[in-house]
């Protein structure tokens, strides 16, 4: 049998897809910890970003025991190579904390150890993980994770379609090229057969020809009543070629891509006073990127405000919003203030769809929270989508100074939604309205 | 002269394979004579040979979470750019697939083809364990079955019951072996036909071995010990566990069957790395120095080559940090040189190393090192072949390690009082059965309450890994229908230094010191 050679460039990749989903799965309880540490330290746009995720896990607790010898224990012997100072002998000094055989051909099977090693989520793996957490329903994970709003846009040409959407340029070019591509041998033919045409009637003339040649002039004339109906035929055929043929029909292509609707703002309101911890911060991270996921799943565009407040209301990039600590007392009404002004100044609602998202530990300087309350149902909830609240306390809330003012905000309008948050798995229905009211009006 | 086929830093071609694969055919069997099965390239690309990589290099193979461990793993070096991709995969089966990457310039196609189509091909069709353990011609077939077998359980029965018996069972895999009992060739079809004749039997075997209920009130203790079982140890646990164990369905069975013949056929490559990679090296060494000689290859060609040979025969020392033990191409290729040197030009000292063996200046290289490729592995070839100049050109070593000295001792260099002990030395660092535990099962409580015993024959007193080995009990324990398991290990003097009990998912260890 001859030997082959086979190009399987083209064969599948991926085959070992289906045994990385194992190995994940296989690995999901300490994956979801390196995902916490992920969404903890990551810049929100990057975490929902499209890149895969970087995590770290432990090499260990991957159970994959075989039998093998201790590091250390009764007597080995090992060979190596590169003997520079040692003759025979001679005593080492063990390496600290029994390091013992390293090197050799024994330690643990397939060479591995148990060191932590780095992977990269893909996306998909990654949101899976981050929803899970969050405990959303199903539907929802799937309508952030997955882009299933779609619009038709031009892709290109195909050949078969319905009249309507028949490309004349397109058509006409092929159309041209195939009425060239057919003629251009006949055309040649043609030319050839004038030429020696040409030169026949050249021959003719008298003083080219001796009286006893009658013979080849006889031929000669001959030949060309033959040229001049091959010519005639030629040129009818090239006549038959049709002016557009069905194969030069091309018909617009149209494809469905993703639609996100224009753009949308998003303002993150965080109370920053001391008593505001990183656990509180934490959950006030996860809450924005909720948001900021089903922001980025519905709009082309968002952006992201930041403000901060204490007593005082700045607007901040996003290290400074989660990372710096102040201390103060906390008065809510600037932030509000803030907002407005920053969508006065730069988004006209007109042009922009503006979210808010408020968190705090529902402190407020008491003689401020009927402000808060005014400026909300008046200023801002006409203008905004949405205006979620989302208070952190750990023993479960709602006595705090603002709570009862948030609840009668929320019974007067059907844009504003509010919710304690003691665990991670609480903060989804804050947006509960907000996802099913989207599920509605998509479907 | 021919004209120059092989330049460096050029691109390959279909046609350069062609043209080249044919050069290279022609020296390696018109000039060297070389015994291959037919050769099957594939062009494959960078994607491809990571996954090839994970799946044990096999073109087919079931799933398993663990192959997309290693997927993982490698994709992430190799993307940070750790590791380069080896340039070759090889599979033992006829004909003998070898993959070849699209990023390789000409050269590297060139030096894979010598390397692994003629090389690796070479050895799996001529050396004594693949012929006597391996069967390749039916193994992707087999493996084929196996992978669709697999689906089909886990289709039928869940992905996580099938994962939890192929977790155990990989777990016993180096126990999966006959060592002394040549295997059955195997052949896909003949394995569906005989599946369900076997689970038959077997179960019919079974209920022979553990109808022995009404029995046991009637047995006296001395009867017992005739009817221990087994009656010999059992070194192949995977198959002891298939035929015998209690509780297992016919399905575990043979999914224990399959992982027992994946690692049956990797077995003779775990003994040969050494000689079958120091033979590949030697061959395309051989094949692209005759290529230049007949002027297919440009100076720049050999360049090239000599770049990437230089770095897969590199030896680093030990106290280099680069340093993994011995380079089994470095080590093997000087072995192969060396045969070389003294079959045609042998010094008085290889002489009296070689006593007398018929080779030494007989002038017929390539008889000699076929005679080698042939008849050994590891561990015999280092003990036959290993010279004293090998030792130096090495600046070879031993180290010991014994627990009960506070210092490592240098037991041998590089000298006339060293060879013979470092050549021991390095022999037993090849050998399997020193390298991984002796491990069998001893005694099953056919009488009582099913408890198996294994026995850990000590080598040197090395004891097994305390955390490791507890958890392939665990996994015993539960191929074994989750009856007690106890594992002892006895030193050489018939002592038990360690006892480990399983029972009922807890495990008590317990290690006898010595008394000195």
């Amino acid at each position: 049998m001859a030997h082959i050679i086979i190009d399987r460039r083209k064969n599948e990749k991926g085959k070992s897809s289906v045994n990385r989903q194992r190995f994940v799965k296989r690995v999901r309880d300490q994956v979801r910890e390196a995902v916490k540490k992920v969404i903890r330290d990551g810049d929100i746009k990057d975490i929902v970003g499209d890149k895969g995720k970087k995590v770290r896990i432990p090499g260990k607790g991957l159970d994959k025991p075989q039998f093998h010898h201790a590091d250390s224990g009764g007597v080995s012997d090992n060979v190596r190579t590169g003997n520079d100072r040692f003759t025979q002998g001679d005593r080492i000094k063990r390496p600290p904390s029994g390091e013992g055989g390293e090197g050799g051909k024994e330690g643990s099977p397939d060479g591995e150890g148990n060191d932590e090693f780095d992977f990269h989520l893909t996306r998909e793996e990654f949101l899976d993980l981050f929803f899970e957490d969050l405990e959303l329903p199903d539907l929802v994970r799937k309508s952030i994770s997955k882009i299933d709003d779609f619009a038709w846009k031009r892709a290109g040409f195909t050949v078969d379609g319905n009249p309507s959407r028949l490309n004349v340029l397109r058509s006409m070019k092929m159309s041209k090229g195939r009425r060239i591509a057919l003629r251009s041998p006949k055309r040649k033919e043609i030319k050839v057969l004038e030429a020696e045409l040409k030169l026949i009637e050249e021959e003719k003339l008298p003083f080219h020809i001796h009286a006893n040649d009658h013979l080849e002039v006889e031929a000669l004339q001959e030949r060309q009543t033959e040229i001049i109906e091959l010519i005639a035929n030629l040129k009818k055929k090239m006549k038959a070629i049709p002016f557009l043929d069905d194969s030069d029909l091309r018909y617009n292509r149209w494809e469905k891509v993703p639609v996100p609707t224009t753009q949308a703002v998003m303002f993150c309101i965080m109370d920053v006073s001391y008593s505001m911890g990183e656990w509180e911060k934490e959950m006030s991270k996860r809450f924005f990127m909720l948001l900021y996921l089903f922001l980025v799943r519905n709009y082309e565009r968002v952006d992201i405000i930041f403000i901060r407040h204490h007593s005082e209301a700045k607007e901040c990039d996003e290290d400074e919003f989660f990372y710096s600590r102040e201390t103060g007392g906390t008065i809510i009404s600037p932030a509000i203030q803030l907002m407005k002004d920053i969508i006065d100044q730069r988004y006209p609602p007109s042009e922009w769809n503006i979210f808010g998202c408020q968190c705090s530990d529902g402190d407020n300087w008491g003689e401020d929270t009927g402000n808060v309350t005014h400026m909300l149902t008046q200023q801002i909830l006409p203008i905004v989508q949405y205006y979620a609240y989302c208070e952190i306390d750990k023993s479960g809330g709602m006595d705090s100074d603002i709570w009862a003012y948030y609840e009668k905000v929320k019974e007067s309008a059907n844009n504003f939604e509010m919710a304690v948050v003691t665990d991670v798995s609480e903060i989804y229905p804050v947006f509960r309205g907000l996802f099913e009211k989207r599920e509605r009006s998509v479907t | 002269m021919k004209k120059c086929l092989i330049d460096s830093g050029q691109e390959w071609t279909f046609d350069f394979i062609e043209e080249v694969y044919a050069e290279i055919k022609e020296v390696a069997e018109g000039e060297f004579d070389l015994n291959t099965y037919t050769d099957q390239l594939e062009i494959i690309s960078s994607e491809q040979m990571l996954d090839a990589y994970a799946a044990v290099g096999m073109p087919v193979m079931y799933s398993h979470w663990s192959f997309g461990e290693q997927f993982i793993k490698q994709l992430e070096s190799y993307k940070r750019g750790y590791m380069g991709l080896a340039y070759e995969i090889v599979i033992n089966s006829d004909p003998c697939i070898a993959y070849l990457m699209e990023e390789n310039t000409a050269m590297m196609q060139a030096l894979v083809i010598a390397h692994a189509s003629f090389g690796h091909n070479h050895f799996f069709k001529n050396n004594y364990l693949f012929r006597q353990w391996t069967d390749a011609e039916g193994i992707i077939d087999y493996l084929a079955f196996a992978k669709k077998y697999i689906r089909e359980c886990e289709e039928k029965y869940g992905i996580d019951e099938v994962e939890m018996i192929l977790d155990a069972a990989h777990s016993l895999m180096t126990y999966g072996v006959d060592k002394y009992k040549r295997p059955e060739p195997i052949s896909a079809k003949k394995e569906e036909a005989l599946r369900k004749e076997r689970n038959a039997y077997n179960q019919s075997q079974l209920n022979e071995l553990w109808n022995t209920i009404p029995r046991t009130k009637k047995k006296k203790k001395t009867e017992e010990d005739e009817d221990k079982y087994p009656k010999e140890p059992q070194e192949n646990i995977l198959y002891f566990l298939e035929k015998n164990a209690p509780r297992l369905k016919d399905w575990h069975r043979e999914i224990i069957r399959i992982v027992r013949r994946v690692s049956q056929y990797f077995y003779p490559q775990m003994q040969t790395q050494l000689m079958n990679e120091g033979f590949a090296t030697y061959t395309h060494y051989k094949i692209m120095h005759r290529l230049h000689d007949k002027g297919l290859m440009s100076d720049g060609g050999m360049l090239e080559f000599y770049q990437s040979h230089t770095g897969v025969v590199l030896q680093p020392d030990y106290h280099d940090y680069r340093y993994k033990g011995i380079n089994p191409y470095a080590l093997g290729f000087a072995m192969m040189q060396d045969i070389e040197r003294i079959a045609t030009d042998p010094t008085q000292e290889d002489r009296d190393w070689f006593d007398s063996q018929y080779w030494v200046g007989q002038g017929d290289p390539w008889g000699a090192i076929k005679f080698a490729v042939e008849n050994f592995k590891d561990e015999s070839f280092v003990q036959q072949y290993l010279s004293p100049k090998i030792m130096r050109d090495f600046q070879m070593f031993t180290i010991r390690d014994d627990e009960k000295d506070p210092k490592y001792e240098v037991t041998g260099i590089h000298n006339k009082n060293g060879y013979k002990i470092i050549r021991e030395a390095l022999a037993k660092q090849y050998n399997i059965g020193y390298t991984i535990p002796d491990i069998q099962v001893t005694d099953v409580d056919i009488w009582g309450d099913r408890t198996m015993t294994l026995q850990h024959f000590m080598v040197n007193k090395r004891p097994l890994d305390l955390e490791s080995t507890n958890g392939v009990l665990k996994n015993l324990s539960f191929l074994w229908g989750g009856y007690p398991i106890k594992l002892e290990s006895v030193d050489t003097d018939g002592q038990v230094r360690a006892m480990f009990d399983i029972k009922e998912d807890a495990t008590i260890v317990d290690i006898f010191l010595d008394d000195d």
